[in-house]
């Protein structure tokens, strides 16, 4: 037996070691650190309103909920119509933060898809992205009443995310101490 | 009661699947010849016993037996006939169960056509063909059972997912796993000739034919799922390197790969140990593909219901079938010898190379899919890996391969040199060259030099291709050409015709989102988009609205189309596109949302220059392959290898 044709062989046992780890891994679940801690402050001004000024500590009390979102992102078309479902229920205000985006661009995909946010701010360079560890768009953070991030989903939100893991956290954040 | 015998069914088959794989393989280790004989009836008793399965399965799905389990979820009872027939392979479960069904039907047919197989090697074929069908079964009954009952029965299904209500999938998926599934005769084939000792010509010729058709499947399966998520999707795209594409297209390339690996094995010898190789790697790939799909270790946008329990069976499977068809190579292929020898500036180091670079692809396809699971497993943090890594690799790797296909099948067997190929393909070249560079000048709204590029490449294959037919018809006329020749003609001319869709689409492509009130009108490509407004739709199990958009030309009437965006009863929206099609264009037309109440609509709208071919090109290509498939010299060969067999036992 000649060593090079066990090359085969070797380079497949690898590839089954890897995938056997990745199947512990959900590929969905990105840990962040920032859940359980305090929003990252921020100040920026909105879509629609360039004077108007928005901070996690105007919205203290609240439960809130950060969507990221741009017009130049597919998923977040998906995901729009979701969004939009939880903006009627009428539990949650929903900021959208519009990262790294042109504004005509913006107010048009809006203008066109429909706008369930409360406000939308304005992150053109990305900066506040990167305070919040925005791996990609879209991603949604639920703030609780203190100011504290409680969960983060990373991707589209679809129904089943908003009906089995939002609705039911949000419910209960709203009945919690501010 | 009909499932439970549905279940049974299901159950005698992994039995006699178990008995198939065991006693063949022993008893032709051990020169057994009433073991050896089990092979083809427990293979054709197998296929019965899941075709009959698959009938109870069907059964209570047109009956809406909301008593099964797999029913109650994925269908319902407005959903319409045909609907609740290809439901059936909707999901996981049930097209498992159709990949086992097909599995055996392969099988099945092995014994059939394959009469001229010796009867030690037809027994290997059929028992390493039913140990990976017990593999499958087992997997099937104790993790993802169709046939688990729901008691008691609810009164309503949940409806299949709307995505897949569609003319489109009923096709698809069978289709793609006759494909992925045809990959295991090749593999039983080159195992059996392993197991036999019998390396040989023989080996090859008996596996070309197979490969072919199942390749075939594949292409056509491919095809098939671009063409659906072009016009099911409504975002106007056709391909979108997501994992479990990937999963369909690396077997693909593959088995091209081995395709032309096998030619030169049947006509000069050469490359043994290599098309072994070739013949495992390719299965493999559609093993790892069903892994990926099934098991969720990745994120796609094929959103399937995800399961570590099942994950980790696919694996232990995996390991063992590539694990120990690997170390039985690894016992072997060193004793095999190919004692031929060719230049080189010849057709074997031409298809050497294309097997290189079909391999360079597939591997760094492979590489880019399970990338974000190796870092993450390596605990180095969560990435994705995207299209613009695909599109760098794949493209500049194309590109040498197309300049293959022309000088490959006009060099000559053993030794050629480049003066003598030269000056076959000039002429090719030249008019390539011009004609590539011209169309986009004389066709297109505007030049450009990648589009000059892909067309130059276009014609360089298919006047190249002309040529071939023309040394191949010198002395004995058109009508002498062999259907293998024309096979590789037509294989190729379809790939200058994919080479040409891909090209002009992705370079001349428009799009645009717009807002629409009835009346408004908008151009695009030449064209004048006119938005009627909207009706209410009431469907079998949905409503929505449907938009009527008057296209015209110049003031010339060219066609109507009705978008529609449709709401189903289980909750989600969908997009039905309205697309006039055409040879040179293809006019797509999406409605998005509405945007107020006097009746304005978001409205996309796409022109796609020759996004037909894409699809063109595959459809020839797999005419290709069945005309080489259909090739007269596989049956001579056959029969006289049945009458030297007949005369052997008499």
């Amino acid at each position: 037996m000649k060593s090079r044709y066990l090359i085969p062989l070797a380079v497949f046992i690898v590839i089954v070691g890897f995938l056997a780890v990745g199947l512990k891994n959900d590929p969905k679940r990105v840990p962040s650190p920032l859940v359980g801690k305090p929003a990252p402050h921020f100040e920026l001004p909105t879509l629609y309103d360039p004077e108007e000024k928005i901070s996690p500590e105007k919205l203290r009390g609240k439960v809130w909920l950060l969507n990221v979102w741009a017009s130049w992102c597919v998923s977040c078309r998906a995901e729009h119509e979701v969004i939009k479902r939880l903006a009627r229920m009428n539990l949650v205000p929903v900021y959208g933060l519009n990262y790294k985006d042109e504004e005509a661009d913006a107010k048009a995909w809006l203008g066109q898809l429909g706008n369930p946010y409360e406000a939308s701010l304005v992150d053109r360079a990305g900066n506040v992205g990167i305070d919040w560890g925005v791996y990609g768009v879209p991603e949604t953070f639920v703030i609780d009443k203190k100011g504290i991030i409680r969960h983060k989903v990373i991707g589209p939100v679809n129904d089943e995310i908003l009906r089995e893991t939002l609705v039911p956290l949000i419910r209960k954040l709203n009945e919690e101490e501010g | 009661m009909i499932p439970e015998i549905g279940h049974f069914a299901l159950i005698l088959a992994l039995v006699i699947a178990l008995v198939q794989g065991v006693f063949p393989l022993l008893g032709a280790h051990r020169g057994y010849a009433s073991w050896v004989a089990v092979a083809k009836p427990a293979a054709r008793l197998q296929f019965l016993m899941l075709l009959a399965s698959f009938a109870c399965l069907t059964w209570a799905f047109l009956q809406s037996d909301f008593s099964v389990l797999y029913v109650a979820e994925n269908s319902n009872t407005r959903l319409p006939q045909i609907f609740k027939f290809s439901a059936v392979w909707g999901a996981h479960e049930g097209s498992l169960l159709l990949w086992a069904l097909i599995l055996s039907a392969w099988t099945a047919a092995v014994t059939v056509f394959g009469r001229s197989l010796s009867p030690l090697m037809m027994a290997r074929v059929i028992g390493v063909l039913g140990l990976v069908a017990t593999g499958f079964l087992a997997f099937l009954i104790f993790t993802s059972n169709p046939f688990e009952r729901l008691l008691p029965a609810v009164a309503e299904g949940r409806d299949l997912n709307p995505l897949l209500q569609d003319i489109g999938l009923v096709m698809h998926p069978p289709m793609l796993y006759m494909g992925y599934v045809g990959f295991a005769i090749p593999f039983a084939f080159a195992i059996a000739a392993m197991l036999g000792g019998r390396l040989d010509a023989a080996w090859a010729r008996w596996s070309r034919p197979w490969t072919q058709i199942a390749w075939v499947f594949l292409t056509l399966g491919i095809a098939l799922g671009s063409w659906w998520a072009y016009y099911e999707l409504g975002w106007g795209g056709w391909w979108f390197w997501d994992p479990v594409e990937n999963a369909s297209f690396m077997p693909w390339l593959a088995g091209t790969a081995l395709m032309h690996s096998l030619a030169v094995t049947e006509k000069r010898g050469a490359f043994k140990a290599w098309t072994v190789l070739l013949a495992i790697f390719t299965f493999s790939l559609s093993l790892l593909g069903t892994f990926l799909v099934r098991s969720g270790v990745l994120t796609s946008v094929h959103a399937f219901a995800a399961d570590p329990s099942r994950g980790l069976f696919i694996l232990l499977f995996l390991a063992v079938v590539v694990g120990s068809s690997l170390m039985l190579y690894a016992a072997r292929a060193s004793k095999v010898r190919s004692h031929v020898r060719f230049e080189l500036v010849s057709r074997e180091t031409a298809l050497l190379f294309n097997n290189v670079i079909l391999v360079v692809t597939t591997v760094s396809i492979l590489l880019g899919t399970l990338y974000p699971l190796i870092i993450d497993a390596l605990g180095a943090g969560k990435i994705s890996v995207g299209p613009p890594y695909f599109n760098a690799v794949f493209i500049p790797l194309t590109v040498p391969l197309a300049i293959l296909i022309g000088v490959g099948s006009l060099a000559r067997w053993k030794r050629d040199s480049f003066a003598n190929i030269w000056v076959k393909v000039r002429l090719a070249f030249v008019a390539s060259l011009v004609f590539g560079i011209l169309f986009p000048l004389v066709a297109m709204q505007h030049f450009s030099w990648q589009a000059a590029l892909g067309m130059v490449l276009a014609f360089w294959v298919f006047f190249s291709s002309l040529k071939v037919m023309k040394e191949y018809a010198r002395g004995r006329g058109i009508g002498g050409l062999s259907l293998s020749q024309w096979g590789m003609t037509f294989g190729h001319v379809g790939v200058a015709v994919f080479i040409t869709g891909i090209t002009l689409t992705s370079i001349y492509s428009s799009e645009k989102d717009v807002r629409l009130v009835p009346g408004d009108s908008f151009s695009l490509g030449g064209y004048e988009f006119l938005f009627k407004g909207t009706t209410h739709l009431q469907g079998p199990n949905y409503q929505g609205d449907r938009g009527e958009i008057v296209i015209t030309r110049g003031g010339e009437p060219v066609t109507v189309l009705y978008p529609e965006k449709r709401n189903y009863l289980s909750g989600m929206p969908m997009t039905e596109a309205g697309i006039d099609a055409g040879l040179t264009r293809d006019l797509f037309v999406a409605l998005g949302e509405p945007l107020d109440n006097q009746g304005a609509w978001a409205v996309r709208i796409y022109h796609k220059p020759f996004v037909r071919w894409i699809w063109l090109g595959a459809l020839i290509m797999s005419f290709g392959g069945v005309l080489s498939a259909l090739d007269k010299r596989y049956r001579v060969l056959a029969r006289r290898e049945r009458a030297a067999l007949a005369g052997g036992v008499a």
